[in-house]
């Protein structure tokens, strides 16, 4: 029976793992990408359940210390799960109607999300490193996925490239981390007397790794091109799931690695989320595709959770959880909305000039889009301003004024260009005079649903931020 | 502390200092009497046509992809049995999941028709 | 009442359900927009049961039941402010909400009928939903911000009613009208609720009646003048009156539910909430009366001079809640309240039957119009009306029935208010400021007079005499075959509200009137029932002057009833109406010219305001403030430009930023 208890506490890795095999046979041996479709979306909810579960559970580790479960990690997974669940159920109708339904998207993505639970669930520097190659794997095939088209296999090209360059840094930090510390374990490297040379050395190259992985500037070049060339749906999940992930795991080692030596690491992200939020807004406000400019705005967000890491406080890492949760939410809604745009092939819908007028078209469509954008730009009552706000207070506590000054001005930049989107689709006309599809049953119930939390989470915070706070009333 | 590690640096020390040994050695020693034949790619054999970035056909490298697969396999498997004595039978099942994973890959890629060479993109027969 | 308070949430969430599913699916689908019934049902039910739900409260309740209030979350908390989503129940809060459900309930079902034929069907319907969602709000909430929320909501509301009909400019000008009246109070009303919370620490009803001590004599007047002053704007008052009969504009259910029964006596229902702050300054509630009988008297008297039916009432509508804050300034909360509800229905009646008779004309024009383009005429116009009781028997039944209700002929339910106000004005007399309430009470004579003579030359124009349309209008010889009564779903509505306005006063029986006859008598239920949550002002009259004043106050009804039967009874309005300005002359020009309000605001506020706007702020605004915020703009655009260098899409310029990246880390984490 302990083996079985054991197994409990990864059961989202579990399912997940076992979902992308069976999707893959499923495909092999029928072909039919529907029935993969639906395969995928049950065993996301199962694995949803479980990782819900352990959430509500108590923390500990298992399998010889190698995952971490409970609290922080499965809250983790469930962001992770909800970004997949949300983008899987998204990605049928729009690789319909685009002419790209293949079966192998949803196995990659289970993959990709299998990596991020372990991800999310490591305890050990190997299991992370497991875990970061096997998303990021499934990931690069899954932004060549559109292979008959150019800009998709530079994507994934670009991204492979960059990601093995990248994953070189963060081997070489793991390595140097044993190297000083004599241990891989998290608990045990916070435990380690030495930091040396080698220590330091070896922290920047695991940041580095991170950053990439979160694309905070300027490890985020990456970003515009795979996020532009990938299928929209995709991006979503990438935008959200893995940034989600990366962030999780980030918050685990620096809390559970790292925590002694806070005041010298600090700085650095101090100095990252600062380029982060003003380069990203910046190159945000002068793109005229909206993927590529949804793409910058997932950079200038990262920025500002840049911000809540180096407050360092259990009440910022909290915060941070409840703002990946309405990035989450917001980001895949919005994709959510342009890929339906995309859907209708006479007119490139990623072109934001192109949006003149839809708003009055698609009403529905249009207010969605709008609680999305709003909740981008931190306006309340949507949970992106909760959660900005939470932030930021967070930071303010632990005296970090300057730097959240300079994330405010930022991201009144970035409200210039949500709302020109809202321009286009409300204050210009449409000239072009094409008829609007009907999204179908799950799709709008997909977005109607986002975008219900949304305005939940904004209106009413208190239950999750409070469950939230609980897992750092205790320390480690 | 980088005591330790002494062994390494003169091993790769000797490593470089043999690579160079043997180059030189080679320049100084060997007879060098070029002609035009003899600089050309296959000696005996035709001029080359075209160029030399030649397309494969994309089968070459599935079939290459599913080597290393099974070489990755071997590698886990060949020093795992060696010392499964001390391992204990519970690694048993662990190996059996290992390799039921990598063969439900290869399952995937027989459905999928890597061996179907003719219906391969780029295939000359397509 | 802990063990019912949970119910209330359920009042205010099924109006809300209403309008979501309405306003959404009608967002949505297309095809949903013609399914009327389906629309109409689910808005009615909305309403409906939460009136069943507010009913088995009302009769779970007593007049000794202790005030419950059940808190849904934390709205918003900010150091020791904290504000949370909580509804309060009480005797006041669920006589309103009875009224609101009760009353909103029969305009639904009336306005199925009535908005039968419009474009906008489910648009109007999710309004009203959300209209009594917000009116529920501000009668519910168990603190001053929630009340302020559903204050905004009905006003919101009401201008999206008001402006149903956007299409036409002048009624979109009427809803804007409204919005900026309600604006200035609303404003008063907000800085009233800082300076509460800044004297109390709290927002909640409870805490600030229980510490009402706090408040000294000049604050309890600061704060009670503010918040009349937000009261003055949604209950239309003088000075802020003049956008009610503007708002007339809407459809005419609206103007029976918002602009009559509901919404503009939430100004009535604040201040008697928070009577007991009122009660502390004397002077505070001298302004209050003299502001309602003024108000009383001038729309009475414009209300004289109209000749639109609707803007009869709205005037109407003004003077009797100039009646209610006459009341509240003399003391007398139960009474303000009762004629409230008398009110509600009475009013809701009159409208709903103009109602009627404007669907009937309207049909009418319409039909005329069809076989002769040239014809036009107004169908709110009295003078196109007469002798329409024999084509619309049961409009002319309930709408008579209703006017003699208003006029104050016992026992219909607007005697039984209107004499409990005059009673409590002449009892005012006795207190401070004696010798002024005296003069009041003289006005609101003079005003229940009027009511009685506008109201009865209302009907007569309707419904008596002969139909004048065929001699006005050209090409209209037999327009009267094409007079029809409305469908059921409307008369029906009708007389279920001229019911109420026969036996609702019977809540409020005066003690004194039994008392007479068995000694003493306990028979003001309303007074009972509202005693635990109004501080009324003692009655100290005598049976024997109370006696007299009930006589007199029948005596000025009927007797304007009488004049208006001898002036208008089979007569031409427009001749008797040019026989009374020429008796009046000046004075009844003025009253025709609606004693200039507009005319001073427009050329006091609007036009300096708007010059001024013109001349220098535009000025300023496109020069200065536009300049600044577009330099900032280019100059952080030019920055993002810049940046777009760097983006070069070549791999090698990316991996070199990551190098240039890993050596800042490092730097920063090893050599620093």
């Amino acid at each position: 029976m302990e083996s079985v208890n054991e197994l409990l506490t990864i059961s989202p890795i579990v399912i997940i793992g076992f979902a992308g095999l069976f999707v893959m046979m499923l495909d092999a041996f029928t072909g039919n990408a529907r029935w993969s479709f639906y395969a995928s979306l049950f065993f996301c909810l199962a694995a949803l359940a479980g990782a819900v579960q352990n959430v509500l559970g108590p923390t500990g580790t298992s399998f010889y210390s190698l995952v971490y479960y409970g609290g922080t990690a499965s809250f983790g997974a469930v962001l992770v799960l909800t970004g997949t669940l949300f983008s899987l159920c998204l990605s049928k109708d729009y690789l319909e109607q685009t002419g790209n339904h293949i079966a192998e998207v949803y196995s990659l993505v289970l993959f990709a999300a299998f990596g991020m639970l372990l991800l999310v669930q490591a305890n050990h520097m190997i299991v992370l490193f497991l875990g970061i190659e096997s998303m990021s794997i499934a990931l690069y095939a899954l932004a060549g996925l559109l292979r008959d088209q150019k800009k998709s296999v530079e994507a994934a090209l670009k991204y492979f490239l960059l990601g093995a360059f990248s994953t070189g840094f963060l081997l070489y930090g793991i390595a140097l981390l044993y190297g000083s510390t004599g241990s891989l374990a998290l608990p045990e490297i916070a435990e380690a007397s030495d930091k040396g040379v080698m220590y330091w050395a070896g922290v920047g190259l695991l940041f580095t790794g991170f950053f990439f992985k979160v694309s905070a500037v300027p490890f985020h070049m990456w970003t515009p091109d795979v996020y532009q060339g990938s299928p929209t749906t995709v991006t979503a999940f990438m935008a959200t799931a893995s940034k989600s992930a990366a962030f999780v795991a980030f918050i685990l080692v620096l809390s559970r690695a790292l925590p002694d030596t806070s005041q010298q690491w600090q700085e650095v992200l101090w100095i990252f989320a600062v380029f982060t939020m003003v380069i990203g807004n910046l190159l945000a406000l002068v793109q005229e595709n909206i993927k590529r400019m949804l793409a910058y705005s997932s950079i200038a967000h990262a920025g500002y959770i840049m911000v809540g890491l180096a407050a360092t406080s259990g009440a910022a890492y909290s915060a941070v959880l409840y703002y990946l949760f309405a990035y989450t939410l917001m980001n895949v809604g919005a994709f959510g909305v342009v890929a339906y745009y995309e859907c209708h092939k006479n007119c490139d819908f990623t072109e934001i000039k192109n949006y003149a007028g839809l708003g009055f078209k698609k009403p529905i469509m249009g207010i969605l889009m709008s609680v999305f954008l709003f909740s981008m730009v931190g306006i309340p009552p949507f949970a992106g301003f909760i959660g900005k706000y939470r932030v930021f207070a967070a930071a303010i506590d632990e005296g970090l004024i300057s730097l959240v000054i300079i994330g405010v001005l930022a991201s009144a930049i970035s409200v210039y260009y949500y709302l020109s989107v809202l321009v286009y689709l409300y204050m210009k006309e449409d000239e072009t005079g094409m008829v609007m599809k009907r999204p179908s049953t799950l799709y709008s119930l997909a977005l109607i649903i986002l975008a219900l939390l949304t305005i939940y989470f904004g209106v009413h915070p208190g239950l999750l931020t409070d469950f939230l706070g609980s897992f750092y009333s205790v320390t480690w | 502390m980088l005591e330790q590690y002494i062994p390494i640096f003169i091993l790769i020390a000797l490593a470089v200092l043999i690579a160079v040994a043997f180059i030189i050695l080679s320049y100084l020693l060997g007879p060098a009497r070029p002609n035009k034949p003899k600089l050309g790619p296959y000696e005996s054999g035709m001029d080359p046509i075209g160029q030399a970035k030649e397309r494969y056909s994309v089968g070459f490298y599935i079939i290459a992809m599913e080597f290393i697969v099974f070489d990755l396999e071997v590698v886990f498997i060949y020093p795992w049995a060696v010392r499964y004595q001390e391992f204990g039978p519970g690694t048993l099942w662990a190996m059996v999941l290992f390799i039921t994973i990598l063969l439900l890959g290869l399952v995937y890629t027989l459905k999928k028709g890597s061996f179907k060479w003719d219906m391969l993109p780029g295939s000359p027969a397509k | 009442m802990d063990a019912y308070v949970h119910l209330v949430p359920w009042i205010i969430a099924l109006p809300l359900v209403g309008f979501l599913l309405n306003g959404l699916f009608g967002l949505a689908f297309e095809s949903y927009r013609d399914r009327k019934n389906l629309i109409g049902a689910i808005a009615t039910s909305a309403v409906f049961f939460p009136f069943l739900i507010a009913l088995y409260l009302f009769f779970a309740m007593s007049g000794d039941s202790e005030a419950a209030s059940v808190s849904l979350f934390t709205w918003m908390q900010a150091g020791d402010f904290s504000v949370d989503i909580a509804y309060r129940l009480d005797q006041l809060s669920i006589l309103m909400t009875l009224v609101v459900t009760g009353v909103g309930a029969l305009i639904h079902l009336y306005s199925v009928g009535y908005m039968a034929d419009d474009e906008g069907f489910w648009k109007f319907f999710a309004f009203m939903n959300l209209f009594i969602f917000a009116m529920l709000n501000l009668v519910l909430a168990d603190n001053m911000l929630l009340l302020f929320l559903g204050w905004e909501g009905v006003g919101l509301c009401s201008y999206l009613l008001i402006g149903f009909w956007y299409t036409d400019m002048a009624k979109s000008d009427a809803a804007k009208k409204a919005f900026l009246y309600n604006r200035v109070g609303d404003f008063a009303f907000l800085i009233a609720m800082f300076l509460v919370f800044q004297i109390t620490g709290s927002l909640r009803f409870q805490d600030i009646l229980d510490s009402a001590y706090l408040f000294s004599t000049d604050q309890a007047f600061l704060v009670g003048a503010l918040i009349f002053i937000g009261a003055t704007g949604k209950s239309a008052q003088i000075p802020l009156f003049v956008w009610l009969p503007d708002a007339m504009a809407g459809p005419t259910s609206v103007s029976a539910l918002i602009h009559a029964a509901t919404m503009v006596t939430s100004g009535i229902y604040v201040i008697s909430r928070l009577s007991p702050l009122y009660m502390m300054s004397p002077e505070l509630m001298l302004i209050v009366a003299v502001i309602g009988a003024l108000t009383a008297l001038v729309a009475a008297t414009i209300a004289l001079t109209r000749y639109d039916i609707k803007a009869v009432l709205a005037y109407s509508t003004v003077s009797q809640l100039g009646f209610m804050f006459l009341a509240l300034g003399s003391g007398a909360f139960v009474a303000a309240m009762f004629h409230v509800v008398t009110h509600a229905f009475f009013k809701a009646c009159l409208f709903l039957g103009s109602g009627s008779v404007i669907h009937a004309m309207h049909h009418v024009e319409h039909k005329l119009h069809k076989t002769n383009p040239d014809v036009h005429f107004d169908p709110q116009d009295m003078r196109f009306m007469g002798g329409l009781r024999a084509y619309l028997p049961s409009t002319y039944k309930t709408f008579l029935i209703a006017t003699i209700a208003i006029a104050g002929i016992p026992p219909l339910a607007g005697f039984f208010s209107k004499d409990e106000i005059l009673v409590m004005t002449f009892n005012a007399g006795a207190g401070v400021y004696g010798s002024i309430y005296y003069v009041l009470w003289a006005m609101a004579m003079l005003t229940a007079f009027m009511t009685a003579f506008y109201m009865f030359r209302l009907t007569f124009g309707i419904f008596h005499g002969s139909f004048r349309l065929p001699k006005l209008i050209e090409g209209a010889k037999d327009s009267a075959k094409l007079l029809h009564e409305s469908p059921w779903t409307m008369t029906s509505v009708l007389w279920g509200l001229a019911v109420l306005s026969v036996i609702g006063g019977f809540i409020g029986i005066p003690n004194f009137v039994v008392a007479t006859f068995t000694g003493t008598a306990d028979v003001n239920l309303l007074s009972n029932w509202l005693d635990k949550v109004t501080l009324d002002a003692d009655l100290i009259l005598s049976k024997q002057v109370e006696w007299m004043l009930l006589s007199g106050s029948v005596l000025v009804a009927s007797l304007g009833i009488f004049v208006a039967y001898k002036k208008y009874g089979n007569q031409e309005p427009v001749a008797e109406d040019e026989a009374v300005a020429a008796r009046f002359g000046p004075l009844y020009s003025l009253w025709n010219k609606k004693y200039l309000f507009d005319e001073m605001y427009e050329g006091g506020i609007v036009r300096p305001v708007v010059r001024f706007s013109d001349r220098v702020l535009a000025v300023f605004d496109i020069r200065a403030i536009d300049g600044f915020v577009n330099f900032i703009a280019s100059f952080v655009r030019f920055f993002g430009h810049l940046a777009r260098y760097l983006q070069t899409g070549m791999i090698q310029t990316y991996a070199y930023g990551m190098v240039i990246g890993v050596v800042l880390i490092l730097y920063l984490l090893i050599i620093r």
